[in-house]
C-alpha cells in the first residue's frame, strides 16, 4: 500500500545552521532526507511511517570535497557521482571510487549520498568496507558543536549508530597515506549494477621484504555491521604469504564473521565466499611485482 | 487535529519542464514521477518498479539522470527538468530516437524513454563512448524485450551520427 503524501510534512530550510537548529529544538521529530534513494523506496512501499522530513539534499555546506596536503574531506552530502569523479578520490582512494561506481546505476549515483549511505547503515552497502579499510573518520555536527570519531566505531549494531537525534554527519575524513598500498575490491552478487552484494571485500596491503608489512581488510554483508577483519589482519601481518597462512587466514575470517541467511544468500555460502575472497586478496597482494599497483577487478 | 501525525500542507513549487516554466501546488513528498504524469500529462516517464531499480522513470534534473519515482517534488523546486517529450525539436527526432528506431532498440516501449534519456546523459559527457561505457551508462535501465544488443547498437549509431553531423 503506497503512502499518502499528505501524511508527510517536509521542509527544506536550505542552510546547515537552520537544519541543526531545528534538530536541536525538536530532537527526534525530524527525519533528514538527502537524495532519497533509500527513504523514497520505503515511502513508496508504504513502509515509512508518517513523519516530518527535513531535506538536507544539495546543501552547499555538505556538498563539497576539500583537499589538504594530508587529508581528503568529503562532505556527507556528496553524491556517488561527486565522489567517483573527484580526481583525488580516483587516484588515491580507488577502493572508494570503485565502490561508488558499483553502487546502483548512474541515476542512483546522481542522488545517493555518502552520508546517507553511512547513516542508513546497511551492512550490505558497497562503499562502507572501503571506508573501514581507509580508516575513515567522521565529523558529526550539531548546535552543540562538532565531534570527530573513527568510522569503525560508528555502527553499534544492525542499523544502529552513534548519531545523536540532533546530529548530522558533516564530513568523511580520509588520511592521504595509501597511495603506495596495493588495493583490491570485489563484489559477489547476482549482477554488478543495481544488485545488492551477497558479500563484498575491500582490502589494502603492503609487502616488504617478502612479508605482509601492513594490511587492512573489511567485508560487507557478513555481519550486522560492515566489518573490519581485525583478527584476520593480526594473523597475517608480518607473515610470509604461503599456503599455510592462507589456510589460517581463511579459517580466521570464517570465525570472525557472523553472516546470516536472507533473500540474497545463505550464511554457509557467505562464509565460504568470505574466506575465499580474503585468500584471493592475499594471493594478489603477494604476487604484486611493482611496489605500487592497483587492482580493481 | 484528531490525527496524531500533523498533516502536511501543500507548497507552491516552481520549476521548468522541457524549457517551459511550471508552477504547481503540491504536497512536498509527492513523487516527481506522479506530478509529471498526472499534473502535466507527460506520460513518457513510466513507473516500472517504483523503487529505483529499473530506470523506466528516468528523467534529467538539472542535466543529471535521476529516477523520478525517488524524487520528492520539493527537490525539483528551482530545477530544470527534461523528459522524453522535450527531446525532439518539433517534428525532428533527436539522433538517439532516430537510432533507436533504425536499430530496433525499442519493442514494447516501456523502457525506451528511460533508455534514451540515460543514453543522452551519457553522450553529454562522452561523445564517443566505448561499449563498456555504454553498458555502464545504461546499467540502471532494464529492458525485458530486446536483449540489449540493439539498444547498445542504437547508442553507438547515435554517437556516430552526432560525430558526422
Amino acid at each position: 500500500m503506497r503512502s499518502n503524501p499528505s501524511d508527510y510534512e517536509m521542509i527544506a530550510p536550505g542552510s546547515l545552521h537552520a537544519i541543526v537548529s531545528l534538530l536541536a529544538k525538536e530532537p527526534g521529530e525530524w527525519l533528514p532526507l538527502a537524495g532519497g534513494t533509500d527513504l523514497m523506496v520505503q515511502y513508496a512501499a508504504g513502509k515509512l511511517p508518517p513523519r516530518k522530513l527535513i531535506s538536507i539534499w544539495n546543501l552547499p555546506e555538505l556538498r563539497r570535497i576539500e583537499v589538504t596536503p594530508n587529508v581528503l574531506q568529503i562532505g556527507a552530502g556528496c553524491t556517488y557521482t561527486d565522489v567517483r569523479s573527484h580526481e583525488v578520490v580516483a587516484r588515491e582512494f580507488p577502493l572508494l571510487a570503485g565502490a561508488a561506481r558499483w553502487t546502483g546505476g548512474i541515476a542512483n549515483q546522481n542522488r545517493g549520498t555518502i552520508g546517507g549511505n553511512i547513516v542508513n547503515a546497511s551492512p550490505a552497502a558497497d562503499s562502507l568496507p572501503a571506508l573501514l579499510a581507509y580508516e575513515a573518520e567522521l565529523v558529526l555536527v550539531s548546535v552543540r558543536g562538532e565531534r570527530k570519531l573513527p568510522y569503525v566505531s560508528f555502527h553499534t549494531g544492525y542499523k544502529q549508530t552513534l548519531l545523536a537525534p540532533d546530529e548530522l554527519i558533516q564530513t568523511v575524513c580520509l588520511q592521504r597515506r595509501y597511495s603506495r598500498y596495493f588495493s583490491h575490491a570485489r563484489k559477489v552478487g547476482a549482477r554488478n549494477a543495481q544488485a545488492i552484494s551477497k558479500v563484498c571485500i575491500a582490502g589494502l596491503g603492503r609487502m616488504a621484504n617478502g612479508v605482509v608489512e601492513d594490511i587492512r581488510v573489511a567485508l560487507g554483508s557478513v555481519a550486522p555491521v560492515p566489518l573490519r577483519l581485525t583478527k584476520t589482519e593480526q594473523v597475517v601481518k608480518g607473515q610470509t604469504v604461503d599456503a599455510a597462512l592462507m589456510t589460517l587466514a581463511k579459517k580466521t575470517t570464517m570465525a570472525e564473521i557472523r553472516p546470516i541467511d536472507d533473500i540474497r544468500s545463505t550464511a554457509r555460502y557467505r562464509s565460504e565466499v568470505a574466506g575465499n575472497l580474503v585468500v584471493e586478496f592475499l594471493n594478489r597482494l603477494n604476487s604484486q611485482p611493482a611496489e605500487r599497483a592497483l587492482d580493481y577487478g | 487535529m484528531n490525527d496524531s501525525c500533523e498533516r502536511a500542507a501543500k507548497a507552491e513549487i516552481s520549476f521548468t519542464v522541457n524549457g517551459e516554466a511550471k508552477s504547481i501546488r503540491a504536497y512536498p513528498m509527492e513523487r516527481l514521477l506522479d506530478v509529471l504524469r498526472l499534473e502535466f500529462g507527460l506520460t513518457g516517464a513510466k513507473e516500472g518498479c517504483g523503487e529505483g531499480e529499473c530506470g523506466s522513470c528516468s528523467i534529467l534534473m538539472d542535466g543529471a539522470l535521476v529516477n523520478s519515482c525517488l524524487v520528492p517534488v520539493l527537490h525539483a523546486a528551482g530545477t530544470s527538468i527534461a523528459t522524453i517529450e522535450g527531446l525532439a525539436v518539433e517534428d525532428q527526432l533527436h539522433a538517439l530516437q532516430e537510432a533507436f528506431l533504425q536499430c530496433g532498440g525499442a519493442q514494447c516501449g516501456i523502457c525506451t524513454p528511460g533508455m534514451i534519456l540515460a543514453a543522452s546523459h551519457l553522450l553529454q559527457t562522452k561523445a564517443e563512448p566505448t561499449t563498456e561505457e555504454i553498458r555502464e551508462g545504461l546499467s540502471g535501465n532494464l529492458c525485458r524485450c530486446t536483449g540489449y544488443s540493439q539498444i547498445l547498437e542504437a547508442v553507438m549509431e547515435a554517437s556516430r551520427r552526432r560525430a558526422v553531423a
